[in-house]
């Protein structure tokens, strides 16, 4: 305890009452906007009573709401801390990869999410897993990309958390001796959130998502505009970051950081980007809010106009060098230097104190919408994957959205009891797992949108092969400064030293494994599974029928147009 | 399954998926070709080329994707319609 044998040496800090009213107001009228959510467009026949109302919001969001739906989603509170604060502590490698991985991303979603949108359209998929198991007809890869899924979305609800924690130490909210009255705003915040997503579903972060995007591009456009002109133009900013990265750091004998990558750091920097882009819409919430668009090319709309986010992100990322301009100290409550405070302490430094509530409160609520929508993807597969697939099979729609809300608390609070009794490091190291987890089911989603080449235990197997080069890799990675395993997610490729993002080589090492067990099986002639899909589902649009409507009405129709 | 498959779309044509697949391969690959860009000069309003070359980026390839939106779109509203003319006279037998 620290606390108690120097209490100077960490300072209470000083609550800032202004700054601090203004996030509860903003709080709670985002509370009740949550709550009023369950009426906003809403089908008055079924009301939520299914998983197609309450955790895809009814399948009907539009190109806007899904800019903002998606914008709140993917460009979560944890981003908004951890890339400025990457910046901040190491430069470029670490923090500016965000830049590049969310360009890529944008041609790799046109590419892809409108098929699968078209085929769950038509056989009323609800989770990336209910494709897989009714393309492939294998309970055991269905079960795999919904526990890969489910694991992989419950750091990262905790980190949305550690978003939350930063702004209320920078408001003065928590003290180093009560671990309990520290840990109450964050609780009560946490329990409003689980309300209103049990009762208003994926309608819940969708409305909220407009007034939290709105205010983060304000906080970012002022700061980005009035910070640079306060310094003295961005000229001394980069020159005082990059006299930074150029320091030595005496825990380890190298540069701080990296200012402007070099060759050797030029494999490490485009892996991160790429294998980022290629595993973020594997994530269960990404692709969520693309199966809750209303019609097959809303998403590639959106895959035009996401970017403005992510030029957003960009100058998010650059205010971690302005930080260090400015001599952004972020103390945390125990006294040590904790980076991802350096952004709501910049706000908190440079602003007067109603704005920095402003860009706080919207740091804040910018947790609460990837949280509801996080909670409500693992829910939804819990609830389709396991308690359908496995326990229940006759389960009424009616009953699937009881048990996915309920599933929604559970997560929720796993997700609470991970931030508050374990380290704040577990949190991180298991994100960064589930990072290298999640594109594991890429091979499995993807090549199942264009081909059933591949055969369904062969991509199981690559799977598994993967998992267990990756989770073995990032354990090897050893921290330089507090030695601790899982130090963090570059690694040579085996055999030479050239260093990667360890989830591309796990993908590489799962693909070459799936094609080859492929060959093996098919020479076997192993049983392939059954496939409910067809060619025709993977074009259809809004205006299409869906497959029940299809055998409802004409189960044995005429040989119609030929087939393709 | 007892009924056959009910084409959703026509047959494509390539030229539109084509320029589509070289508009979105540039967004993809020209970024991560880390060599053309880390470097610190010329510098823009003070912001090294490391920086403002990646940022610019964005715009462009949220034009690409937006060309790409364009191609594809008029492309599958034809490849829809064609079905529709044909399938339409059939249904009414």
């Amino acid at each position: 305890m620290s606390g108690a044998t120097m209490p100077l040496a960490a300072p209470d800090r000083p609550i800032s009452g202004v700054a601090l009213a203004i996030v509860i107001i903003l709080f709670v009228l985002v509370a009740a906007l949550g709550f009023i959510a369950a009426r906003w467009r809403r089908n008055e026949r079924t009301g939520l009573h299914s998983l197609d109302e309450w955790g895809l919001g009814g399948r009907g969001f539009g190109t806007w709401v899904t800019w903002f739906l998606l914008g709140g989603d993917l460009y979560t509170a944890y981003t908004f801390v951890a890339v400025p604060a990457a910046m901040w502590a190491t430069g470029a490698v670490s923090g500016f990869f965000a830049v590049p991985y969310t360009i890529v991303l944008y041609p790799i979603v046109f590419l892809l999410m409108s098929r699968l949108w078209s085929v769950s359209h038509r056989h009323g998929f609800v989770t990336p897993a209910d494709f897989i198991g009714g393309r492939y007809g294998s309970t055991a890869l269905t079960l795999a990309v919904a526990v890969t899924g489910i694991v992989a979305t419950m750091p990262y609800i905790a980190l949305q958390l550690v978003g939350i924690k930063a702004v209320l130490t920078v408001l003065g909210l928590g003290s180093s001796e009560n671990v309990l009255l520290t840990d109450l705003p964050l609780i009560i915040a946490f329990v409003v959130l689980a309300a209103y997503t049990y009762t208003s579903g994926l309608r819940a972060p969708a409305l909220i998502a407009v007034v939290k995007d709105l205010l983060i591009y304000l906080a970012v456009i002022v700061a980005v505009i009035y910070l640079p002109i306060k310094f003295g133009g961005w000229g001394p900013i980069f020159d005082s970051a990059e006299a930074k990265m150029g320091t030595t750091n005496p825990a380890t004998g190298k540069p701080t950081g990296i200012f402007i990558p070099g060759a050797a750091s030029y494999s490490a920097y485009w892996t991160l980007a790429l294998g980022s882009a290629l595993a973020l819409f594997m994530y269960p919430h990404s692709i969520t809010g693309v199966l809750a668009t209303k019609s097959r090319n809303t998403i590639r709309k959106n895959a035009a106009v996401l970017p403005l986010y992510s030029l957003m992100l960009g100058f998010l990322a650059l205010l971690g060098y302005v930080a260090i301009f400015a001599g952004t100290n972020p103390i945390d409550l125990n006294g040590a230097i904790n980076p991802q405070l350096v952004v709501p302490q910049l706000f908190l430094d440079s602003f007067p104190e109603w704005f920095a509530g402003i860009a706080l409160a919207a740091i804040a609520i910018g947790a609460l919408v990837p949280a509801a929508i996080m909670s409500i993807a693992a829910a939804n597969l819990f609830t389709r994957n396991i308690y359908r697939d496995l326990i229940r099979p006759d389960a009424t729609p009616r009953q699937e959205a009881k048990v996915s809300k309920i599933a929604s608390l559970v997560v929720k609070f796993g997700a609470l009891v991970f931030v508050i009794a374990m380290d704040q490091s577990a949190a991180i190291n298991m994100q960064l797992l589930g990072g290298i987890w999640i594109l594991q089911t890429f091979p499995a989603i993807v090549a199942g949108l264009y081909t059933r080449w591949f055969h369904r235990w062969a991509l199981f197997g690559g799977w598994a092969a993967g998992i267990m080069y990756g989770t073995i890799a990032a354990y090897n990675v050893v921290n330089p400064v507090t030695k601790a395993n899982f130090g963090g997610s570059i690694a040579a490729i085996p055999g030479t030293d050239i260093q990667v993002y360890i989830a591309v080589v796990a993908f590489v090492i799962n693909l070459v494994v799936a094609a080859g067990l492929t060959l093996l099986f098919r020479a076997m002639k192993l049983p392939d599974g059954k496939d409910i899909t067809r060619s025709s589902d993977y074009g259809a649009d809004e205006s299409d029928p869906k497959v029940a409507q299809i055998e409802r009405e004409r189960p044995l129709a005429e040989p119609g147009a030929p087939t393709f | 399954m007892s009924s056959p498959d009910v084409p959703t779309r026509g047959p494509a044509r390539p030229g539109p998926y084509i320029i589509t697949g070289i508009l979105l391969t540039i967004a993809v690959v020209v970024p991560l070709y880390v060599p053309a860009y880390s470097m610190d000069e010329p510098r823009l309003a003070g912001m090294p080329f490391f920086y403002w070359y990646q940022m610019s980026w964005i715009p462009i390839t949220s034009a690409l994707v937006g060309i790409s939106y364009w191609l594809v779109g008029k492309e599958d509203r034809r490849r829809r319609d064609s079905v529709r003319v044909v399938s339409n006279p059939e249904e009414g037998k």
